[in-house]
């Protein structure tokens, strides 16, 4: 069966193997570059077969009971490439995420200041964020004060992600600190969005560090002076 | 804003009709996959808001039966929830990756209920009783989207169009379709094959003459 399983890319994309068909297909996929460039050819195709079967929406009680059952649901976390081409395809991840994001965020940016380097700032910064969400090897940090979480990756670079956050009250920010031994080292401002945060946080994050959030006076402060409003366990 | 018209790539990008705030309107589906990965169930619900429509649809149109339909719905998103990690953006587009998890489990069902009809695109589902078709713009773009595969359809040979709709639509795995029509299973995989490279030609065709969204052309 080894002869010919390339012509089966048809079929796969047609979700028309039976099931240890389609493993041993995928298999085969892992390592022939043709037919992925071939497979994802003819993902526009049923894609567009998808969008054409269109018809009534879902009743609105589908979404709250597809939510419960995520709420139950445990997540496992499966590396999918080969070792050896993890970084590789991590990176080539990246780029994908980074581009539309970084689009969104420089557009958002330049609007938003008129200002080209605080735009190239803003980029770069949404770049490295979306390398740490999309790292494989990047871990959840729980918080302990805050809805959320901290990613952290193998480099200590970190994301914060804060939900249901009100933005800063005027003249104030919110003030990113790494606290472990010694003094609370600044990591970063923010002004807060409607409902959700996803930043980054200046600086790497060691073993036992916690990354946790207060409000300053716009600016910045050189240390807390107050009680954070959000942060994570010891990492 | 903007920049969330440009980016917010995909099938759905659709005023949800319920009064929850979009948390993550301003992210990519591929950057909502990440999140996903990371647990967050707010990037899923985003997800959900673009892509559930069409994803419901397909299943519909697999499993003729609302329930299985929600059922298929909802195991492909589980399967999205507990899978996100491993997906590539490099390899797929995230809104491709849900509709392949969700035709997947339709197709289990089907293929398990044996409940199979295939007649051709089925005008006669229509809107839901008392909801109201509401001409919004993702409303207008599902039915140009649908008159421009019907149409590319109509133009493969008989054959091509039978093994590509009794395959993805049918839910028929190539074996079975070989036993149903009579015909030796490679004869099969050759109209698939010639099928679907015919329909990518034609489709590329008509994207690039009468796109009126500019996220879709590439």
């Amino acid at each position: 069966m080894e002869t010919g399983i390339h012509e089966l890319t048809a079929a796969y994309a047609l979700g028309a193997l039976e099931p240890d068909e389609r493993r041993e297909y995928e298999t085969h996929l892992r390592g022939c570059e043709p037919c992925q460039d071939e497979l994802a050819s003819f993902s526009s195709v049923t894609e567009a077969l998808a969008v054409a079967a269109s018809g009534p929406s879902p009743r609105l009680e589908l979404r709250d009971r597809i939510l419960t059952a995520v709420r139950a649901e445990p997540q496992t976390v499966v590396p999918f490439a080969p070792r050896g081409h993890r970084a590789l395809a991590a990176v080539a991840a990246v780029a994908a995420v980074a581009a539309v994001v970084a689009l969104a965020i420089g557009l958002w940016a330049t609007q938003l200041s008129g200002d080209l380097d605080e735009a190239r700032t803003a980029l770069e910064r949404e770049r490295a964020t979306a390398a740490v969400l999309a790292d494989p090897d990047a871990r959840n940090v729980a918080l302990e004060e805050g809805e959320g979480r901290l990613v952290v990756a193998p480099s200590g670079q970190a994301v914060l992600v804060l939900q249901n956050l009100d933005p800063a009250p005027a003249g104030k920010t919110y003030q990113m600190w790494i606290m472990g031994d010694g003094d609370p080292q600044k990591a970063g401002l923010f002004s807060g969005q409607e409902s959700v945060d996803v930043v980054g946080v200046d600086g790497t994050v060691q073993s036992a560090q916690v990354v946790a959030v207060t409000i300053e006076d716009a600016g910045g402060a050189e240390s807390p002076s107050s009680e954070p409003i959000a942060g994570s366990v010891p990492v | 804003m903007a920049a969330v018209a440009i980016t917010v790539l995909a099938l759905g990008h659709s005023e949800p009709t319920w009064s929850m705030r979009r948390q993550h309107a301003h992210l990519s589906d591929e950057a909502l996959v990440a999140l996903v990965a990371r647990g967050d169930e707010p990037a899923l619900a985003e997800l959900y808001d673009r892509t559930g429509r069409v994803a419901y649809g397909l299943a519909l149109r697999i499993v003729r039966d609302e329930r299985l339909a929600e059922d298929a719905v909802q195991e492909g998103f589980l399967a999205v929830w507990r899978t996100a990690a491993a997906f590539r953006a490099e390899r797929a587009k995230a809104s491709t990756w849900i509709l392949t998890l969700v035709h997947r489990r339709a197709v289990d069902l089907v293929r398990r209920e044996e409940r199979r009809r295939t007649e051709p695109l089925p005008e006669e589902i229509s809107v839901r009783p008392g909801e109201a078709e509401t001409p919004t713009d993702e409303a207008a773009w599902l039915r140009y989207e649908r008159e421009r595969v019907q149409s590319a359809l109509a133009i493969l040979p008989d054959t091509q169009r039978e093994a590509i709709e009794l395959a993805y639509y049918g839910g028929y795995s190539q074996s079975e379709l070989a036993e149903r029509l009579g015909v030796p299973l490679g004869t099969i995989k050759s109209r698939m094959f010639a099928g679907l490279a015919r329909l990518r030609e034609l489709l590329d065709e008509s994207q690039q003459e009468g796109s009126w969204r500019p996220e879709f052309t590439s």
